[in-house]
């Protein structure tokens, strides 16, 4: 929703003095991502203290004698001190144990690992379609600026950052589905497709081209164009919006002059020299981008009945599953901030002058 | 020399404009009142901005004179009169429980503005306090303050707004509650910036030479040279803010019934959907006009106020 240059981007401080500069630059940014990781688990874990869903009472139901009850206190580890309890918490976390959920019995990660790859497959068709029109339609901006076709794309990507997802999705749905008859409905397959395909990868485009099924390849893809679509046009918005700034950074610098002077086409000066340079931030754009889809995806995935992280983790919480809710938190907490530093990294490989 | 005086600050009689415009204004207030006439000139220029103005006007206007404007009660009900098709009586018809859509969106207007205003009335600060005191202290306290923002800006917004209402219970002061804790942590970094900048220049070094304390310094001097970039994205911010609650009020974890609240209103003609579709895209055309608005007025708020990013 925000679109202002990300700041992950920043050169983060040094972590000792007196290393060589890439260890310094690596450690610094290695501890800045753990304690980040920390802060975050914190979060999660305070917000399981205050809920007012008393942990014992889940396990022992509301008749157990007081014994029972104390005997399951100290079973979850509940009468040590909050420090302590947050010690235990971390340490289980980091075993990847979310605790069991309550809805489907399953381990929490045990389920994220099997609804994970629906919401991967949707976040990586829309910031496909949001890089290959979003790009594009920046650099047009940007060269034809302040003339009509800037203004028909800066209106169109204010409108992407306004429109609520869940609304444009439903009003996909009644005209493209139900009216024109022109994609597929709800959820990831039609029904007797389902379960044709051994998921693999559990990304269903994959496993049906891996097993030879192009029929469950289309219905597949018939089913996630309008999804994909939605989201991708909430990331076309924002890198519309970014590429457009970028390239007129770059199409004012006196070496775009010197190119033009030379005799280059006006195509190979924009799209090569020009793009080329605004490419290094736009990278990290594109990162964070992918990360908010995955936030994005929440409401989406509600609407179209997706069985991705997104309804996993609304599902739950409204079915006051707590440790499935708090467990679908840090795991995309934790993808956000894989996210970040792979920008960061991005960003030093990509731009010699941040090395 | 008294007409000395008239040319070079301006004289009232002389006509506002002219006072406004005078190059050298007499009185503190002349220039503070100058100044946002010449932001406002350059403002007027843009018409994209001046039409989110004028939305972002329109939404309060409604708000206040809602049951004024509405012509019927929002929650009240009346089950022979269900899902009408807009005209007649009912201008966008009515819902599922033969109430006024019209009405409930025209009141909705009062949630979307309270929550818009509390947000930035707890965040904005919030933010402030934090930034610019990690930018004037630096040292350990910047480094603590800005990990603690860190880690909130790492956190994707809905996802933790989804968390922080799990965890206190759904409801409406609960949606903004959470809605605040994740809104704070980029205006403590624009703050925190910003601070720097001029945190080593002339007329801070004076201040504290004369004895000011390091509150009456953040307070009174660092802290109204940030505000002006933090306005601009706390205007821009006001979208997401909006998109947010109603996306939270279509999970039913906002405003509870009856209460009108537009993402709550989606919710409720989504089963409709297919027969009465008026009843779910009238409350999402509300959304998209007023997030649209401040959109617009934030990006020309920037452009006036915040060159350097335009």
């Amino acid at each position: 929703m925000a679109y202002f240059p990300p700041s992950g981007a920043a050169p983060r401080p040094g972590f000792l003095p007196g290393l060589p500069g890439w260890l310094n630059t690596a450690l610094g940014l290695l501890a800045s991502v753990a304690l980040t990781f920390l802060g975050l688990l914190l979060v999660t874990f305070l917000i399981g203290r205050v809920v007012p869903i008393d942990p014992v009472l889940a396990a022992v139901g509301d008749r157990a004698p007081a014994e029972v009850y104390e005997q399951m206190r100290i079973a979850l580890g509940l009468h040590l001190p909050l420090h302590e309890q947050f010690l235990a918490y971390v340490g289980k976390v980091l075993e990847g144990d979310f605790g069991r959920s309550v809805l489907t019995a399953n381990p929490v990660l045990e389920d994220i690992r099997r609804v994970f790859p629906a919401t991967l497959e949707l976040a990586t068709l829309s910031i496909l379609l949001g890089v290959l029109i979003g790009v594009p339609m920046g650099v047009v901006a940007a060269v034809r600026h302040g003339r009509w076709p800037d203004h028909v794309i800066r209106v169109l990507g204010l409108v992407g950052y306004s429109v609520p997802v869940f609304w444009l999705g439903l009003m996909g749905l009644l005209l493209f589905y139900a009216n024109l008859g022109w994609v597929a409905g709800p959820g990831r397959l039609d029904i007797y497709y389902e379960g044709l395909v051994e998921p693999v990868t559990g990304l269903i485009l994959v496993d049906s081209l891996v097993a030879g099924e192009p029929e469950v390849f289309w219905n597949a893809l018939g089913h996630l164009v309008l999804p994909a679509s939605v989201l991708g046009y909430f990331s076309l918005a924002y890198i519309s919006r970014m590429t457009r700034s970028l390239m007129l950074e770059q199409l004012s610098q006196e070496y775009i002059v010197t190119a033009r002077a030379k005799g280059l086409s006006e195509a190979r000066v924009v799209w090569r020299h020009a793009l080329g340079n605004a490419m290094v931030p736009l990278v990290t754009v594109i990162a964070l981008s992918y990360g908010s889809l995955l936030e994005g995806s929440v409401l989406t995935e509600i609407v179209f009945a997706w069985p991705g992280l997104g309804y996993y983790i609304t599902n739950s919480l409204l079915n006051a599953d707590m440790n499935a809710v708090l467990g679908g938190t840090i795991v995309v907490g934790a993808v956000f901030i894989g996210l970040n530093l792979l920008s960061d990294l991005l960003y030093r490989v990509l731009d010699p002058r941040a090395r | 020399m008294k007409a000395l005086d008239d040319r070079s600050a301006g004289s009232f009689s002389a006509g506002p404009r002219a006072w406004l415009m005078a190059e050298a204004a007499g009185s503190r207030r002349q220039a503070r009142l100058g100044r946002w006439y010449a932001a406002w000139l350059v403002f007027r220029r843009n018409p994209l901005a001046v039409t989110g103005l004028a939305i972002v006007c329109g939404l309060i206007v409604v708000a206040l004179v809602a049951p004024w404007l509405a012509g019927h009660s929002p929650i009240e009900q009346n089950l022979q009169a269900r899902l009408l098709p807009p005209g007649g009586g009912h201008w966008l018809g009515t819902d599922a429980l033969g109430r006024d859509i019209f009405a409930r969106l025209v009141h909705g207007a009062r949630i979307t503005l309270l929550i818009v205003a509390l947000v930035a009335a707890i965040a904005a600060p919030v933010g402030l306090i934090m930034g610019c005191s990690a930018g004037y202290f630096g040292g350990w306290v910047d480094a603590v303050l800005m990990r603690i923002t860190d880690v909130f800006l790492a956190f994707p917004r809905l996802i933790l707004a989804l968390a922080f209402v799990a965890a206190l219970g759904p409801g409406i002061e609960n949606a903004i509650l959470a809605i605040a804790i994740t809104a704070w942590p980029p205006y403590a970094r624009i703050a925190r910036a910003e601070t720097i900048t001029i945190r080593t220049s002339g007329f801070i070094q004076a201040a504290r030479l004369q004895g000011a304390s390091a509150s009456r310094i953040l307070v009174g001097h660092v802290v109204p040279l940030t505000s002006s970039s933090v306005i601009v994205r706390v205007t821009l911010d006001m979208a997401g803010v909006i998109l947010t609650a109603a996306g939270l009020g279509f999970l039913g974890l906002g405003a509870q019934p009856p209460v009108a609240e537009w993402g709550a209103m989606i919710a409720a003609g989504r089963q409709f959907m297919l027969d009465q579709w008026w009843v779910a895209a009238a409350p999402g055309l509300a959304i998209l006009v007023v997030s649209l608005g401040f959109n617009l007025l934030g990006d020309g708020l920037r452009d006036v106020l915040d060159p350097k990013h335009g």
